[in-house]
């Protein structure tokens, strides 16, 4: 049975971010004060860092590594907000040996629950709540489906990838971008599209 | 890089850099602690004083380093570029100043430093030190309702940290020097303009373009674009809409004694900001307020920015004596 490995996740998104810090950075720009790519770069390189340096074996005490990490490194909100997710998301799958499909839709599960609590954004207020929500469910039904787990995680993918294309019609209504009123409707939300890199670097991160 | 009209050596040191030298410029006010990049005042912990910790991200200096010292601030915490500090920093920060009778946290709302400042006061509330939050929100530009994240914090945060701070140094509890934050906020509100966007080190170019001739109106202190864009006006007709702005919606007293505060963004020089601080007062007296305290001076800005904001602040007796109070920081300095 295949599942995601932590470490390959975490490098796949440092280098995923990195790769496209000129465009989250631009994204930010339009609708925000333009350092939403290097602030994660710098945070999710950290995670890496921190991560190489552990012991630890189990996947869900390595995520919570992860997220205190980028709680401690990041600051702004983005830090806040994946470190929350990823915490939970690590407490969910408890000592779990792999973090297979079910252990994985439980993990985002949890990571979007964390999310919602602190930053109290719903679906609709363009935020990484757009993204994260439509990967979640869609992880979940493909697990619930049978359906290998590389196929759910590209599911998850697409889901996250049309959540964060359904922000650039909507006015923030949450974040730095909620103070632009109506002239944020256009721009698609940076951490949705820095959500979808996270999601998306699943894809990258599975081994049998 | 060479390029970037910046006085600096990396942009990923330039915070660290920075308050290196303040460090060296103000050494007699404030000791900085490089490896937790904070501010502390020289002689914390007071011992039975309330502490006053505030933070955010850098590019609003002096804000808030500028602002440690007798009278004011006990520590700071300055985070990235107008990015939070994290809650480690804050945590430092107020370990650091208590002297066991409580820490108030002065926090600007914003997204980040709201998330931030919550899990360091949680920490601290494991550590058994009380902390008071407050939560600075007087921008009328940021309409408060359920479709933003509420008003942003701006120039009422310079005037809080000076009257609690005067508050913890006569000697009040820390729920009573948090009360006089509050106070302080729900009696202030504040408008800006920008005349230029700025230029954060990390990316090198201007956040946002503004063509000549062509004003920012309802802008924050993070370089965002404001609410609308409009004409340059003259700085009669700017002093008007900043005035009419703040006084709309604080609807003070007839009569009342106000504080007027008139900030320069960054890259506005004084002899401009003095003009447009004798119009505002001239609008104000028109409208039957009489100043009676002021402020003048780039105190809260954003980077190189170019333009003004206006705070105006609803004085009474114990608020006009707490400014009065002496105050000994990098920034402000009187009664010493």
């Amino acid at each position: 049975m295949s599942a995601v490995s932590v470490n390959a996740w975490m490098e796949a998104a440092s280098a995923a971010i990195a790769a496209d810090a000129e465009r989250l950075t631009q994204l930010d720009s339009a609708i925000g004060d333009g350092d939403h790519g290097t602030n994660l770069t710098r945070g999710f390189r950290a995670v890496v860092e921190a991560l190489a340096g552990s012991e630890e074996p189990a996947p869900g005490r390595r995520l919570i590594l992860a997220g205190k990490t980028l709680v401690s490194k990041v600051g702004g909100a983005s830090g806040p907000l994946w470190g929350m997710a990823l915490r939970r998301a690590g407490r969910a799958v408890a000592d779990a040996e792999s973090l297979d499909g079910p252990a994985l839709a439980d993990a985002l599960e949890a990571a979007l629950a964390g999310v919602v609590e602190l930053g109290s954004a719903e679906p609709g207020d363009k935020t990484m709540v757009d993204a994260l929500t439509p990967a979640t469910q869609a992880l979940r039904a493909a697990v619930d489906a049978g359906q290998p787990l590389a196929d759910a995680v590209a599911a998850a993918t697409s889901a996250a990838e049309e959540g964060a294309r359904s922000t650039v019609p909507l006015q923030a209504r949450k974040g730095r971008a909620s103070y632009l009123g109506e002239r944020s409707i256009g721009h698609e939300d940076p951490g949705a599209a820095s959500t979808v890199l996270i999601i998306a670097a699943l894809g990258r991160a599975l081994e049998e | 890089m060479a390029s970037m009209r910046k006085l600096l050596n990396d942009p990923e040191d330039v915070v660290r850099e920075s308050l290196a030298g303040l460090a060296v410029a103000h050494g007699d006010i404030l000791k900085v602690d490089l490896e937790q990049q904070i501010v502390v005042r020289a002689d914390a912990p007071r011992q039975g004083k309330v502490a006053l910790v505030s933070g955010g991200g850098a590019g609003h200096e002096p804000m808030h380093g500028g602002f440690v010292g007798l009278g004011m601030l006990d520590a700071a915490c300055p985070g990235a570029v107008f990015t939070s500090p994290v809650p480690d920093q804050m945590l430092a920060a107020t370990t650091a100043v208590d002297g066991g009778a409580g820490v108030v946290h002065i926090v600007k709302n914003y997204t980040g430093d709201v998330m931030n400042f919550k899990l360091a006061a949680e920490d601290a509330a494991d550590e058994g030190i009380e902390v008071e939050s407050v939560l600075i929100d007087d921008d009328v530009a940021v309409q408060d309702s359920l479709y933003t994240a509420g008003r942003r914090g701006v120039g009422a945060t310079v005037l809080a940290e000076k009257l609690a701070g005067a508050a913890a140094e006569r000697g009040d509890d820390v729920v009573a020097v948090a009360g006089i934050a509050r106070r302080v906020n729900e009696r202030a509100r504040s408008f800006g303009i920008a005349l230029s966007s700025c230029i954060p080190p990390a990316a090198g170019k201007p956040i946002f373009d503004l063509p000549e001739g062509e004003m920012e109106v309802g802008i924050g202190i993070h370089g965002e674009p404001g609410r609308r864009r409009e004409p340059l006006g003259t700085a009669r007709e700017i002093a008007a809409e900043l005035v009419e702005a703040v006084i709309s919606d604080l609807a003070p007293a007839d009569g009342a004694e106000v504080l007027v505060f008139t900030n320069g963004m960054g890259g506005t020089p004084l002899l401009e900001l003095y003009l447009l601080h004798g119009e505002i007062e001239r609008e104000l007296t028109e409208r039957g307020l009489r100043p009676a305290r002021r402020l003048v001076g780039p105190f809260i800005t954003s980077l190189e920015m170019a333009g003004a904001s206006l705070t105006v602040l609803e004085l009474d007796d114990e608020l006009a004596a707490l400014w009065d109070a002496p105050v000994h920081t990098a920034a402000l300095r009187w009664g010493t």
